[in-house]
């Protein structure tokens, strides 16, 4: 992908053919740590989609107005580090004042996320894909419900392991890892895929 | 010019940081929320471990009820009398005002006495099991499963599996209901800890069925109901009900009770002397 994708590809790529924790790999420890019922699953989801788009979007102008013009690409990851903690804490305080209804839903999630390495992550390939505004925002929203998608996936799933009857030996975050496993494994079907150019 | 670079990359960095910190400084004022001074005060005395034990989430959930007057001021596990003494003098009510709750499992059927279903050798889950037609395993459509979620949602090992039916440890208990939560069948009430006698079944089918599929079910017998001298106990839906504003503890039903399953609380009725 580069700065011609469509919308249309970067979405899907987003979602499904490249989603963040299936193929890439990136926000496993809030995956596998909200992930055992479904309400907590999509409250994270839900939190993860708002927080990804912002800091796509924040992090596109310090990228593209501050770091740049000064040479200082070198300090991206440092930058966007610091942008995406400032951005959560911000986004939490606005909240609790404006929509108390969306922040006691969404909880202790939001600032979870300040630490959730798929945030970061996509801001990162942002600058990578040298996208331009609107395409980084809506990569970082994308990506977001492509996070959702696998979080409530693998809910679903892991609420019907209760009760399923395996070994023993694979009680608690084994079994997890297993299924979490043969869930990527699902979503290497649309690894090949191609769309548009 | 290396020294440059090194200059500007603090700077900036510097800069941000600065700038964000002034941000984040005057948001915390402009979108400042008032807390009630109350829900502070109460969590300062809490313990501050998040165990759940009251109930609530986490101890600024439990505040938060306590300070809007919805939860009793009593509940804080970890935090003891203790605690609960701060939080009445903060509250202004009386903290042994609040009656101990407990819970209770109104189903006696164990290995032996109540007729199976079919033997489950499934997952030790029971809502696993009740996937097995919508019942369960025992043939009282009313009856406690006892594979156990209620005891592994407690966090105060008050609840065990004792031969096939839930019971709970009336000491240990905090009455904090998560086992009621696990329960599919959701049969757990919460019960006040000071009544003499609880009634250890809830089958609402008629006499006849009953006796077929349990030894120690209500068959609404009427016995209690005419033999008691409070006249605290009625029959309905074929199962006995005590109304404990009448009755005096006196625990003769019990002893009457041909099915046994009216429950003697021995040591809450002294507990109360």
């Amino acid at each position: 992908m580069g700065a011609n994708t469509s919308l249309i590809t970067i979405a899907l790529s987003a979602i499904l053919i490249n989603n963040f924790i299936f193929s890439q790999f990136l926000g496993c420890c809030p995956f596998l740590g909200c992930s055992s019922k479904m309400d907590t699953a999509a409250g994270m989801g839900l939190a993860v989609i708002f927080v990804m788009g912002l800091a796509s979007a924040i992090c596109w102008v310090v990228n593209e107005y501050i770091l740049m013009p000064l040479g200082l690409g070198f300090l991206q990851t440092i930058a966007y580090i610091l942008v995406i903690a400032v951005l959560v804490q911000f986004v939490e305080m606005f909240l609790k004042k404006a929509v108390p209804s969306l922040y006691s839903a969404l909880g202790i999630y939001l600032p979870l996320i300040t630490t959730n390495c798929a945030v970061l992550g996509v801001v990162l390939l942002n600058t990578q894909y040298s996208f331009n505004f609107l395409q980084s925002v809506v990569y970082g929203i994308t990506g977001g419900i492509g996070f959702l998608v696998a979080i409530c996936l693998f809910a679903s799933v892991r609420e019907k392991l209760e009760f399923a009857d395996y070994p023993e030996c694979f009680e608690g975050f084994p079994i997890c890892l297993v299924s979490a496993g043969l869930l990527a494994l699902a979503f290497m079907g649309f690894s090949g895929m191609k769309i548009g150019g | 010019m290396d020294f440059m670079l090194i200059v500007k990359a603090v700077a900036v960095l510097g800069i941000m940081g600065a700038v964000f910190g002034a941000v984040l400084a005057f948001a915390a004022k402009i979108f400042y929320v008032e807390v009630d001074p109350k829900q502070e005060a109460v969590r300062e005395c809490l313990a501050g471990a998040n165990c759940g034990g009251c109930g609530y989430p986490g101890c600024d959930g439990y505040a938060a009820a306590v300070a809007a007057g919805k939860a009793p001021v009593n509940c804080c596990v970890a935090g003891g009398a203790a605690a609960a003494e701060k939080i009445a003098a903060i509250m202004g009510v009386d903290a042994g005002s609040e009656e101990k709750m407990v819970a209770f499992v109104p189903c006696s059927g164990g290995e032996g006495v109540a007729v199976k279903r079919f033997n489950y050798k499934g997952p030790q889950n029971c809502q696993a099991a009740m996937l097995f037609g919508g019942k369960s395993n025992k043939e009282c459509q009313f009856a406690c499963i006892g594979l156990g979620n209620c005891a592994k949602a407690c966090k105060f090992d008050a609840m065990h599996i004792v031969n096939g039916v839930a019971k709970v440890d009336r000491d240990k208990c905090v009455g904090c209901m998560a086992c009621a939560d696990a329960c599919p069948k959701k049969i757990i009430k919460k019960v006040p800890y000071s009544q003499a006698v609880l009634v250890g079944c809830r089958n609402q089918d008629k006499g006849a069925v009953t006796r077929k599929i349990c030894d120690v079910g209500c068959i609404g017998c009427m016995k209690c109901q005419r033999e008691c001298p409070a006249e605290a106990i009625k029959i309905e839906n074929f199962v006995c009900t005590i109304d404990y504003d009448k009755c005096v503890g006196c625990g003769h039903c019990s002893d009457i009770c041909p099915r046994g399953i009216l429950l003697y609380q021995a040591d809450s009725v002294k507990a109360a002397q």
